[in-house]
């Protein structure tokens, strides 16, 4: 018997079941695609409305003129989306474990660094489509980046989107129960999106807190959010790529590290293996 | 000289102080049915998650088809359909979609799984619910799509871990005697960890496994003795099955 590792095809027969996998779970709950798209545009109608009259923003990379608070906040936002799906994924990973499928996933002759991955990237795509549907709301609601930014947008969601989904992938091999989950959103979640420059310039930040400002340059959602913005007005944010492109490696690394049956988590835990 | 189904040299695991299993060596030959004996807690699912990959193997060695799974664990795995204790199928999707799933992670595209998701689910006589959730099955038929499951990718050896539990006689009774055809008609090899007499036939090569230790390893019939399987189990490990 040939394993299905000794043949590409078998690879990609892998990949696109796992991607098939996760895109039929998403379309089977509904309310989960409207919730991811409602968080952000609850944002983007009222909260933005609210904080254009207090927020005066003034020309920040990569914006050439003045722009409207809404404008401003939109990257933050679509990476708001992202960062929410990788702990959705991560969730996801936690429930799996606890009702057993994922033992279904590991036994498989593949890799685990492949079928993490896979998991990973199917994670990304389904939340490149929310983004685009957030994006085409905000288009209507008068947030018009220039069309090919659109193009340029996507190489820079695939990457924020797997960092924060590595991050996510991470987080699933520490966490033991789905009620311990409460806690990732209080002590994760929320401070990288209120820490970082998703709803406000860091040069605000400063002003009020150099603290907190430190805090925000070394937190890897800021760097998401600039890449996406930067991205987005068809311009490369060098510092922001090499960041997420490091914590990518970083957080993959050590979510590999902790579902590897030698070394991780699973080799120290005792009852149930999955 | 055909490798056996399954050889376990010499494994030992240990949780911390707490030693699970101590020097376990088992055979399963090529088309054989084992029958893993032994109370909750002897070390049957830890000895399932060793030969799985699930935990990795520190001591001694596991052979699945004759490949070493530290050396080569793609073609072990591959080899093996594993039924777990509890259920291991996505709720949220249909047995099909379950089944299309499970054997794309054996790299077995739509195409060919198709055809042989009507098979195996007309093998487990379900061919009736494939389009149903797994959530709307009864223990049974949950069990039976479970074997499903495992068969999909055709292994050699099937591992199932205490397959019944929680069903009533006559689900145990079907599900056993599934297990029994596949080996018969398909020339399957099975290891099936259980902790109840009833399901042992004094024809099965029998283990008797107890606080992670092997007792006894050979015939149901030569173990029993005049006595029955019930009193020699109880004169081994002094504990009532």
């Amino acid at each position: 018997m040939t394993p299905p590792t000794a043949h590409a095809r078998g690879w990609l027969t892998a990949f696109l079941g796992i991607a098939r996998r996760e895109t039929l779970r998403f379309v089977n709950q509904r309310g989960r695609f409207l919730a991811a798209l409602v968080r952000p545009l609850v944002w983007l109608f009222i909260f933005a409305a609210g904080f254009r009259a207090v927020l005066g923003l003034s020309i920040t990379p990569p914006y050439q003129t003045y722009v409207l608070y809404e404008v401003y906040v939109t990257p933050g936002l679509v990476a708001m989306i992202q960062l929410f799906n990788g702990m959705q994924s991560s969730l996801s990973m936690v429930y799996d474990r606890e009702t057993g499928a994922m033992r279904t996933l590991l036994v498989s002759p593949f890799p685990r660094w492949f079928l993490l991955g896979s998991k990973l990237i199917a994670g990304v795509i389904v939340s490149i489509i929310q983004v685009f549907t957030f994006l085409a709301i905000a288009y209507w609601w008068g947030i018009r980046p220039p069309v090919w930014g659109y193009v340029a947008v996507i190489p820079a969601l695939i990457l924020s989107g797997l960092m924060l989904g590595a991050m996510g992938l991470f987080l699933s091999s520490a966490i033991r129960q789905l009620e311990n989950f409460a806690g990732v959103m209080n002590f994760v979640i929320f401070p990288m999106f209120f820490a970082s420059s998703a709803l406000y310039p860091l040069w605000r930040m400063r002003e009020s807190s150099p603290l907190l400002y430190d805090i925000c340059r070394f937190n890897p959602f800021t760097h998401a959010v600039e890449l996406i913005r930067f991205a987005l007005y068809l311009r490369v944010e060098w510092t922001s790529l090499a960041v997420v492109l490091g914590c990518l490696a970083g957080f993959f690394g050590a979510a590999v590290f902790m579902y590897d049956p030698q070394k991780g988590l699973w080799a120290r835990r005792k009852g149930g293996p999955a | 000289m055909t490798a056996p189904a399954l050889q376990i040299d010499n494994v030992s695991h240990s949780f911390g102080a707490v030693q699970a299993l101590k020097d376990v060596s088992l055979t399963v030959p090529q088309g054989g049915f084992t029958a893993l004996l032994g109370v909750n807690g002897a070390g049957k699912t830890t000895l399932f998650s060793l030969i799985t990959r699930l935990y990795s193997n520190r001591s001694g060695t596991i052979r699945v088809g004759g490949h070493d799974l530290r050396c080569e664990p793609s073609r072990a795995l591959a080899r093996l359909g594993v039924v777990f204790q509890s259920r291991a199928m996505d709720a949220d999707l249909t047995i099909r979609q379950n089944l299309i799933y499970h054997a794309s992670l054996h790299g077995i595209p739509g195409r060919l799984a198709r055809p042989r998701i009507d098979t195996v689910l007309a093998q487990v006589d379900l061919a009736d619910r494939a389009d149903a959730r797994v959530t709307a099955l009864s223990g049974g038929q949950s069990r039976r799509a479970e074997i499903a499951r495992a068969l999909i990718h055709r292994p050699d050896l099937l591992l199932l871990d205490e397959a019944t539990v929680g069903l009533d006689v006559k689900s145990r009774a079907e599900v056993l005697a599934l297990t029994r055809r596949l080996i018969t008609r398909d020339g399957v090899s099975a290891l099936w960890a259980t902790h109840i007499m009833d399901e042992i036939d004094p024809a099965d090569d029998l283990v008797i496994l107890h606080r992670g230790e092997v007792l006894r390893h050979g015939p149901a019939r030569d173990i029993a003795g005049a006595q029955g399987l019930t009193r020699a189990f109880l004169d081994l490990t002094g504990v009532a099955p």
